[in-house]
């Protein structure tokens, strides 16, 4: 039988859909029983919401007012405690398990396995390497406990409809204090979330300015979509850096993605492989983003965008 | 603040096309073009610029790999590192041993800083940094986009999924760095000759007393799945069509 614990995300809330992403790659583990663990100050709803995905045997809810931030140097030794009773512990591939996840592991002493893509068997997964030219099919050691992060493009959510049993843990953890939350600065707005939105508008260098990428979010707008960039458009600051869709950036899989006056660089390709659509405005014909888009068109966006809206609000 | 240590890693240089081997064996690396990891280049650049707003503080490159890592290591010095340390060896190096080697260098040195990349863009693991902060017991700022010492802290901001977060971790501490910290210098030719007199120390994972141990086997190396090339449209109305057509839009 084999254990598998999910750091579930969340942000004092909402459970992050990244976390039922992994119940589904770690549903593909043969003969597994799953346990989801909350970490938080006060996580009643949340773990609520985690015990309604389909396929969860149980979860785990650890509450301390340290656990208000998700600090990897705090939560890391509460998951080394928690460790002994499972054979694998999950975290999604965003931010916060990237941050969090090694550092677990470092403390029990196992390696880490990035980005599950695939699962082959219960010790044998799929991770993509090299900015996602070479995939590689890694082989871990059943002797030892197996910690990776789970690249959430790769899986569909699990469905809900689960009624998992809801445990409170209290762990004599000692914490460290040599790491202080400040605060934060979210781009947050109305428009769907990036890395969960079916629809996808995307923009490149050639916008040119902060201003001209208003020409993006009024047609995002008409369609319901999430707004991404290049980094070329990040760094030039017409974009915030969380829009930022790739390598380093976000890795997303909408049904579609509207690449506007993006060349398609390899590193901005291994964020959209897994969208459904790519959708290409450039007016180079030959830029290598047509090699992979599904639809292309050649020509100026400044003329294009607006026209586009015009034509899909009608 | 007296000494920061910089990770180095050689990597297939960012520009290169990878090819798998037909084989399924591993990629293509002979004759193919190597450099410093892209991050490690910003990393160095933000200890050298912390270095020239103080005073006698030293900058030490440090890198594990094959004996020509020495050519990343003297560009290294060519920006301004003081000295580097390579721990030579041939054999692939996972993050955590990578991380218990960076550690006994550490335990050594004794730094106030030390900088690594966020990840390596070859295996693109993204753990180095993280495992070393564990077993080093020290805090980790990971994903930096600016970075403030006073007073034996550091203010790191970090790039995070939702935006940007601040954290506030006590020195010594770990810090891993993101695109947008800075803008690495370029090397200039006196700077390459001056390098060349710089010390550039070599030893090895045996020496420094780590297991090099292989405990995840890379079974199978092939190439992601292609998309097909789609269809050129004429215009707007084109493409609109098409999108309703798939029920897109
Ligand atoms: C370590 C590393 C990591 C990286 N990570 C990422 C990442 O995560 N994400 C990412 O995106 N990049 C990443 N990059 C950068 C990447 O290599 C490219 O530099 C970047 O993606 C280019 O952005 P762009 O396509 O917007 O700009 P460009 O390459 O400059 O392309 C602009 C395009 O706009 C077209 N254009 C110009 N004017 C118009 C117009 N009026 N109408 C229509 N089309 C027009 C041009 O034909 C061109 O194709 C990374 C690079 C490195 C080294
Ligand atoms: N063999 C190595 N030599 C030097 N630095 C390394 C090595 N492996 C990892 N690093 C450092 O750790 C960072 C993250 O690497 P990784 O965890 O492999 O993605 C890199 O950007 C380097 O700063």
């Amino acid at each position: 039988m084999h254990k598998v614990l999910i750091v579930g995300e969340h942000d004092g809330k909402t459970l992050n859909p990244a976390t039922a992403k992994c119940v589904t790659c770690a549903g593909g583990i043969p003969d597994v029983e799953i346990t989801i663990v909350i970490l938080g100050a006060d996580t009643a709803a949340v773990a609520g919401q985690a015990a309604a995905v389909a396929g969860v045997k149980s979860v785990l809810r650890v509450d301390r007012p340290e656990n208000q931030h998700p600090l990897a140097a705090i939560f890391a030794p509460q998951l080394a405690a928690l460790a002994a009773d499972y054979t694998h512990i999950f975290g999604p591939s965003t931010s916060f398990g990237k941050d969090l996840m090694p550092r677990v592991a470092a403390l029990l002493g196992v390696p880490q396995v990035s980005d599950l893509m695939a699962v082959e068997g219960a010790y044998l997964f799929k991770r993509p390497t090299y900015a996602g030219n070479a995939i590689v099919t890694v082989q871990a050691d059943p002797a030892r406990k197996l910690i990776a992060t789970v690249r959430v493009a790769s899986f569909e959510s699990a469905k809900a409809g689960g009624n998992a049993a809801v445990e409170s843990k209290s762990l004599s953890v000692a914490l460290p204090s040599h790491t202080r939350y400040v605060g934060a600065k979210s781009g947050s707005t109305d428009r769907p979330d990036l890395q969960t939105a079916k629809r996808v508008v995307s923009g490149g260098r050639a916008l040119g300015s902060a201003e001209n990428f208003k020409l993006l979010f009024s047609l995002a707008d008409k369609i319901g979509a999430a707004v991404g960039a290049s980094r070329a458009a990040v760094d030039a600051g017409y974009a915030a850096n969380e829009m930022q869709v790739g390598q380093t950036g976000k890795i997303i899989s909408p049904d579609i993605y509207i690449a506007i006056g993006i060349s398609g660089a390899i590193q901005h390709l291994t964020g959209i492989k897994d969208a459904r659509t790519i959708v290409a405005i450039n007016k180079d014909g030959e830029a290598p983003i047509f090699e992979v888009a599904d639809v292309g068109l050649v020509g100026d966006l400044f003329q294009i965008v607006p026209e586009l809206e015009r034509l899909v609000s009608g | 603040m007296q000494k920061i240590i910089v990770c180095i890693k050689r990597v297939v240089d960012y520009n290169v096309r990878i090819r798998v081997k037909p084989d399924g064996s591993g990629v293509m690396l002979d004759g193919v073009k190597m450099s410093v990891n892209p991050f490690d280049e910003i990393a160095l650049e933000e200890a050298l610029r912390i270095k020239e707003r103080g005073t006698n503080i030293e900058v030490v490159a440090v890198s594990i790999g094959v004996a020509d890592t020495q050519q990343q290591l003297r560009t290294a010095l060519a920006m301004g590192a003081d000295r580097a340390i390579l721990v030579q060896t041939d054999l692939p190096v996972e993050p955590l041993t990578a991380a218990q080697t960076f550690l006994a260098v550490a335990n050594k040195e004794n730094p106030d800083l030390i900088f690594l990349g966020k990840q390596a863009i070859d295996d693109d693991a993204n753990q180095t940094g993280q495992m070393l902060a564990a077993i080093w017991q020290r805090p980790q700022a990971t994903y930096a986009s600016k970075v403030e010492i006073s007073g034996g802290k550091a203010s790191v901001t970090r790039e995070v999924d939702a935006g940007l977060e601040t954290i506030e971790v006590d020195l010594p501490a770990v810090v891993t760095v993101d695109l947008r910290l800075n803008e690495p210098r370029y090397v200039k030719l006196p700077d390459i000759m001056k390098a060349k007199k710089k010390p550039l120390e070599v030893t090895s994972l045996e020496a420094l007393g780590v297991s090099t141990a292989v405990l995840l086997k890379t079974v199978k190396t092939e190439p992601p799945a292609q998309r097909q090339k789609g269809v050129m449209v004429k215009d707007v109305a084109e493409l609109v069509g098409v999108l309703k057509k798939k029920g897109l839009i």
